[in-house]
């Protein structure tokens, strides 16, 4: 039964998040040559991190797809990329302003940081469309699958490459950290966690509203052949890029419940 | 598999010298975009940083071009089916379809940078030569291996001549970034050097991982 842990997960992400949150504007000290505007790194930078990091979790779930040939894996494969390219979106915005705000440009280009990112978002971008282009839901979901086990083994290489490639404005934050005074580090691992949660909780939200609706599907087929109104042939799904629950394991998962 | 991949690979070969489709195009293609960038930059000569992006990204189109095709022909004639049918290894279709796009884009080098070097390029390319051809090879190895994955992908959708480029486009960026890095001390004007041993490092690795991912997941693009 999907969304089982749900409420826990919102109420702890909506905890977290307000603690990250104060002690961003409370508490974490005033970095000495950005002064306000560095803040927005305990956004940026977990937003960052989170996006890369699902992009990855979206390959390595369709790995598991590819194996096992389960469509829940290619499911929870398409949510995971779908909710990390937004979370790449908003990387990419907040990194604009911070980039205004201290190097006086909303996007510079010898930036290997910046590149690799944007290279990965572009590519991911593509995601979607694949999807959209193929109609058969089963060779949909297999083709998606190769694209991101490609893809999310590029991300790293990509980084990779353009790093080696040159400048350095961009602070380089992983390396960084242990140059952060403790309360900034605890002030960005707070984040950090608040921005997992977060994605954690949007991917859980997506993944039961598809399930509860393929579920509702299912019921109201149920429902039609009992009272005998059922369509001869099933209406046809207009075409779409999200991968579909087959409905036939949740009209199992249906009939198996009593009092319906 | 070596038998196998030979007969496809005799195969594609014979039906591209037959058809002319690809090869002739994408060269064409490479020597016109030259005068194009001729005059887009309006500069009769140039070197450095400049001629070796200018020729990568040349070759990088063309290669695309060549890339959108390499599959069309088994999609829309049976061709995947009929190999389906053949009891064999089916990463051998990857191998000859590999095998077959790496020696269209020698083909195209061959064609397009002595061209590049009449046309644009201020040094002299005969001393650039060599270490050019090297730069050349691997990273024509990226582009096949990431080209025949990107292509198998994008044939059987709806878009394909749109799909196959947006996809092929950024997986190949670090091949340009490695390749237009690794030749440009090459075709400096006034003290040619040696490619840097890393961007050689970085292409090699970058071919051999993509290599064996696509050789990997091949076999699934290809059931049906």
């Amino acid at each position: 039964m999907y969304g089982k842990g749900l409420r826990a997960l919102s109420i702890s992400t909506v905890a977290v998040m307000a603690l990250a949150l104060a002690l961003v504007f409370f508490w974490a000290p005033l970095e000495a040559e950005q002064g306000f505007l560095q803040k927005i790194f305990y956004v940026h930078v977990p937003l960052a991190i989170v996006a890369l990091g699902g992009f990855v979790a979206g390959g390595i779930m369709a790995i598991q797809h590819l194996r096992t040939r389960d469509p829940r894996w290619d499911m929870r494969s398409y949510v995971a990329i779908h909710m990390a390219l937004i979370f790449g979106v908003a990387t990419l915005i907040t990194g604009s302003i911070w980039a205004k705000g201290s190097w006086g440009h909303w996007w510079v280009w010898d930036e290997p940081t910046l590149v690799s990112f944007l290279i990965v978002f572009l590519l991911y971008a593509t995601y979607q469309p694949l999807r959209f282009a193929i109609e058969d839901p089963e060779r949909q979901s297999r083709y998606a699958s190769v694209f991101a086990v490609t893809a999310g083994a590029f991300v790293p290489l990509n980084f990779i490459a353009v790093r080696l490639s040159s400048a350095y404005v961009h602070p380089r934050v992983l390396g960084a950290t242990s140059n952060l005074p403790w309360q900034m580090s605890l002030t960005f691992l707070v984040s950090l966690l608040g921005i997992v949660l977060l994605y954690v909780t949007l991917c859980k939200y997506e993944l039961t509203a598809k399930h509860t609706r393929a579920q509702l599907r299912a019921l109201r087929r149920l429902a039609d052949r009992r009272a005998g109104t059922a369509v001869a042939v099933a209406p046809a799904r207009a075409r779409s890029a999200a991968p579909s629950v087959h409905a036939t394991a949740m009209t199992a998962h249906a009939t198996e419940r009593p009092g319906i | 598999m070596r038998r196998t991949v030979g007969a496809l690979l005799r195969k594609e070969l014979l039906v591209e010298l037959r058809t002319l489709e690809s090869v002739p195009g994408m060269s064409l293609f490479a020597v016109t975009t030259f005068v194009v960038f001729h005059f887009a930059l309006n500069r009769n000569s140039i070197d450095g940083d400049l001629a070796a992006g200018i020729l990568w990204v040349t070759l990088l189109f063309a290669a695309i071009l060549g890339v959108n095709r390499l599959f069309v022909a088994d999609a829309d004639q049976g061709g995947f089916d009929g190999f389906l049918l053949a009891p064999v290894d089916r990463s051998a279709m990857l191998f000859a379809k590999a095998l077959a796009l790496l020696s269209y884009l020698v083909v195209l080098e061959i064609v397009a940078v002595p061209a590049f070097g009449l046309l644009l390029l201020g040094p002299s390319l005969g001393q650039a030569l060599p270490g050019l051809i090297g730069v050349l090879v691997l990273g024509d190895l990226g582009i096949a291996a990431i080209g025949t994955l990107v292509a198998a992908l994008a044939v059987r959708t709806r878009a394909r001549d749109l799909l196959g480029p947006l996809l092929a486009l950024p997986l190949l960026v670090p091949i340009v970034i490695g390749g237009a890095r690794a030749s440009s001390p090459l075709l400096v004007l006034s003290h040619p050097g040696q490619p840097a041993a890393r961007w050689l490092l970085t292409l090699g690795l970058y071919d051999l991982v993509f290599g064996l991912i696509a050789y990997a997941l091949f076999d699934f693009l290809l059931e049906d």
